[in-house]
């Protein structure tokens, strides 16, 4: 159990040095003067080099990919080009936003999916499973920012429900807080739902049709039990494997729909550091992303061993 | 039936009451702004960007010498001056009893550290080189200040106005970008980075009290966004609407004032001068004629906007209108081409940064040139970052389409090197005498005669100025309806009901 952990953290830290190199190439190669950009056009060379000197930006490559690694290591993620705060900071604050966002999403994404899915496949055909159908097409041919804002015209502009965008900050309270988060986790769902749902029917299906439910129908079961005893338990591995490749796309990819619902959330700050050159914090936040799938893989990889007691077993 | 009746009574009484509650509500004193732009820091005097002056300049921050809303310069923490017969001596009477946010006092000393720190060696104040003609700076006593020059600058007052020269505080200086202290009617109560940004009145303010007591503002890139955040309510204005065609909803609604300005942007095409064809003036003259100004600014910003010349807005003091020195002719055009040895056109590639209103002016040029038989090969560079160093730092383009927001910078042209790579000595030398008039009207005639040179010359295609969309609630009032220096100076907002 120990050696398992130690593995994987081996592997956890080899990958992300192995990002942390590509990105960093990555951004030099990139064109783009950070110094410029916060100076703008007018400044002079002589003013350019003050700041590039304050940024560390005149150091040989190799000193500044050490200096970023050695700072890491002490916890130390660096301060920001263009906001001189810290990057820790940054991510922190921008956190608030997106892993509430995200967990809600996720939610009701599978609020929706699951039972949809499995209701569904229980009659293929039937008028259930040609709604979800339906559902699942157009929710995966829709984009989610477009969703964002029809749900702003029709229910937040019509009704006043929920607010038109804007974040007021959890200070602001909890149901203010959550209030500002709802739609953008509707319109962050339905796609998300339509993708889970297909999955969730399919491997419902496929599990139905497998010789030991008919065994069990066989000796008795109910279809109730037989679905939560022996469909599900089974079904849920591919479902578990999409949601856990879901949760990482939406911690970073919710930057369409930030934008549309004015959110500061990881993925607007990815964005703007991106085209202000902010090469700290793009490399940071990059790190992070990489990061966050990687433990979302293991975490994944454990619920495996509880779900399917057959990768318990030692080899 | 009675159920039915006895239902809309009280549905009405309720109503009634509520409404009764709005009448006799106090006038608000707190005010929501949206902007486009987040600020990257708050400290207009170590970076560039215009954002940050667009909230903490008058807000916050004050200078010698204040910029009104016509665009003249008014006296602020500087009572008066006088300047010398030969324009190389200021001297600055400075006010009495001004305290900044941090309770320590403002004096001559604090002026001096505010204009020594612009002008020294690893300074990084992005406008640096507006005030090198300073030489020295003395501090004669807490209310006299000297500034000694070595060669005549008439604007230099007017450049003292600007954010870049701000005065700050020595001891909070460090932390100005993330927490400013200046002598402002307002101070910052916190900055949610990536949010919004609440400023509240400075109980210590030595001027007039302003009648806000809380400002918010709200950062929202996305102008459907911004529309959807008015219609709810969630801002109160939005003094520059980044999506000029979302305007007309506002203009209808009777809730909302749409008042629309001038700005200190001039869109212009840059030509690279070095390259031929362009450094022929003939052709840049025939691409001025072939181009309809109009078209463009119906195309790009609701015909909201106003066809320049020459590089000056119509919110600067001196500006001519210049349109008619190369009006829109096509026939015209295509014969000057011919004379310029072009019968048959040519081809070259126009550089679009990636901003709205420069990818479809540029789609519109491309058309118009088709007629005259220019092709035009549209490229996008990412702004800003590629496109500074491509097009502004290497010089390696043909043509390409910015706007430029700083006030009064028709003396770019004189600049060298400038990605215009465009060397007229005879511009050069009226913009240096500029520098030396004495007397505001001489220095009107010198910016005129200036923007004379440039209309006749184009070293740049000069499309319009920028217009400024301000929308905001009915009620509010003392918002700027131009802006001739990026700024939202709401020090004299307040809601009138």
């Amino acid at each position: 159990m120990i050696f398992h952990i130690a593995k994987s953290l081996a592997g956890l830290i080899i990958t992300l040095l192995i990002v942390s190199f590509i990105i960093f190439l990555v951004m030099q190669a990139v064109p783009g003067d950070p110094a410029e950009i916060i100076l703008g056009m007018s400044a002079q060379p002589d003013t350019l080099a003050a700041l590039r000197s304050q940024l560390g930006l005149d150091q040989s490559l190799l000193q500044r990919y050490l200096n970023w690694l050695l700072g890491l290591l002490q916890g130390d993620l660096g301060d920001s080009y263009t906001y001189s705060t810290s990057v820790a900071q940054l991510i922190g604050e921008r956190l608030k936003v997106t892993l509430p966002l995200t967990g809600l999403a996720v939610f009701l994404s599978v609020l929706i999916s699951l039972p949809l899915g499995v209701t569904a496949a229980a009659k293929p055909n039937g008028i259930i499973d040609s709604f979800a159908s339906l559902f699942s097409q157009m929710g995966i041919a829709v984009p989610n920012f477009w969703i964002g804002l029809l749900l702003i015209l029709g229910i937040s502009l019509t009704f006043g429900w929920f607010p038109a965008g804007g974040f007021p900050g959890w200070e602001a309270g909890l149901w203010s807080a959550l209030n500002a988060l709802i739609l953008p986790a509707v319109a962050l769902a339905i796609p998300q739902a339509a993708v889970l749902t297909r999955v969730t029917r399919a491997a419902v299906i496929e599990i139905t049709g497998e010789d030991f439910v008919r065994t069990a129908r066989a000796k008795g079961a109910t279809p109730n039990y037989v679905l939560w005893h022996h469909v599900m338990p089974n079904a849920l591995i591919p479902i578990v494997t999409m949601l856990g490749m879901q949760i990482s796309i939406l911690i970073a990819g919710a930057i369409l729909v930030e934008n549309v619902f004015n959110l500061p959330g990881m993925g607007k700050l990815a964005y703007q550091a991106l085209a202000q050159r902010d090469l700290i914090v793009i490399q940071d936040v990059v790190l992070f992303f990489a990061a966050i799938v990687i433990i979302i893989n293991f975490f994944v990889d454990a619920l495996y061993t509880v779900l399917d007691p057959r990768l318990r077993i030692r080899r | 039936m009675i159920r039915l009746f006895r239902y809309i009574l009280t549905t009405t009484v309720a109503i009634g009451l509520l409404t009764i509650n709005g009448v006799n509500a106090q006038p608000r004193n707190d005010l929501v702004l949206g902007m486009s732009v987040e600020p990257t820091g708050l400290d207009p005097t170590a970076a560039a960007p215009v954002a940050i002056g667009q909230v903490v300049w008058q807000n916050l921050f004050e200078g010698l010498v204040a910029i009104n809303k016509a665009g003249e310069i008014e006296p602020q923490l500087a009572e008066s001056w006088t300047i010398s017969e030969d324009g190389l001596t200021y001297n600055f009477t400075l006010r009495s009893g001004v305290t900044f946010q941090n309770n320590q006092k403002f004096t001559a000393e604090t002026a001096k550290y505010t204009i020594d720190r612009i002008l020294e060696n690893d300074s990084i104040n992005p406008q640096k080189s507006l005030y090198k003609s300073i030489s020295s700076v003395k501090a004669v006593n807490p209310k006299t200040l000297i500034l000694t020059l070595s060669s005549p600058s008439a604007d230099l007052l007017y450049w003292l106005g600007f954010p870049a020269a701000v005065m700050i505080e020595p001891t909070s200086e460090a932390t100005n970008a993330t927490n400013p202290i200046g002598t402002g009617p307002f101070k910052l109560l916190n900055w949610k980075k990536g949010n919004q940004l609440t400023l509240v009145k400075n109980e210590h303010y030595w001027g007039k009290a302003t009648k806000l007591d809380k400002v918010t503002f709200r950062f929202i890139s996305d102008p459907q966004a911004q529309a959807a955040a008015l219609n709810s309510g969630d801002i109160d204005a939005m003094p520059e609407l980044s999506a000029p065609e979302l305007v007309s909803q506002f203009k209808h609604n009777q809730a909302f004032d749409t008042v629309i300005g001038t700005t200190s942007m001039e869109v212009v095409a840059g030509m690279n001068n070095a390259k031929k064809p362009f450094n022929d003036a003939r052709v840049r003259q025939a691409l001025m004629m072939a181009t309809d100004r109009q078209a463009i600014i119906d195309a790009t910003s609701e015909g909201l906007g106003t066809p320049i010349g020459s590089h000056f807005s119509p919110s600067d003091t001196g500006y001519e209108d210049l349109t008619n020195i190369w009006p829109y002719d096509p026939v015209k055009a295509k014969k000057l081409l011919a004379e310029a040895g072009y019968p048959n056109g040519f081809t070259f590639t126009m550089k679009m940064p990636t901003r709205t209103y420069a990818e479809r002016a540029a789609e519109i040029m491309q058309a118009y040139y088709a007629m005259i038989g220019v092709t035009m090969i549209l490229e996008s560079s990412e702004f800003p970052a590629k496109w500074v160093q491509d097009v502004f730092k290497d010089s390696n383009y043909d043509m390409t389409i910015v706007g430029h927001a700083e006030p009064l910078d028709i003396s770019i042209y004189a600049r060298h090197p400038y990605y215009f790579n465009y060397h007229n000595p005879k511009f050069d030398k009226t913009i240096a005498e500029i520098s030396n008039t004495t007397t505001e009207v001489e220095r009107i005639a010198g910016y005129k005669k200036s923007q004379e040179i440039l209309a006749q010359d184009v070293p740049a295609l000069f499309l319009y100025a920028f217009p400024k969309i301000g929308v905001w609630k009915k009620g509010l009032q003392g918002m700027w309806k131009n802006q001739p220096v990026p700024s939202n100076d709401i020090t004299d907002a307040f809601w009138s009901e």
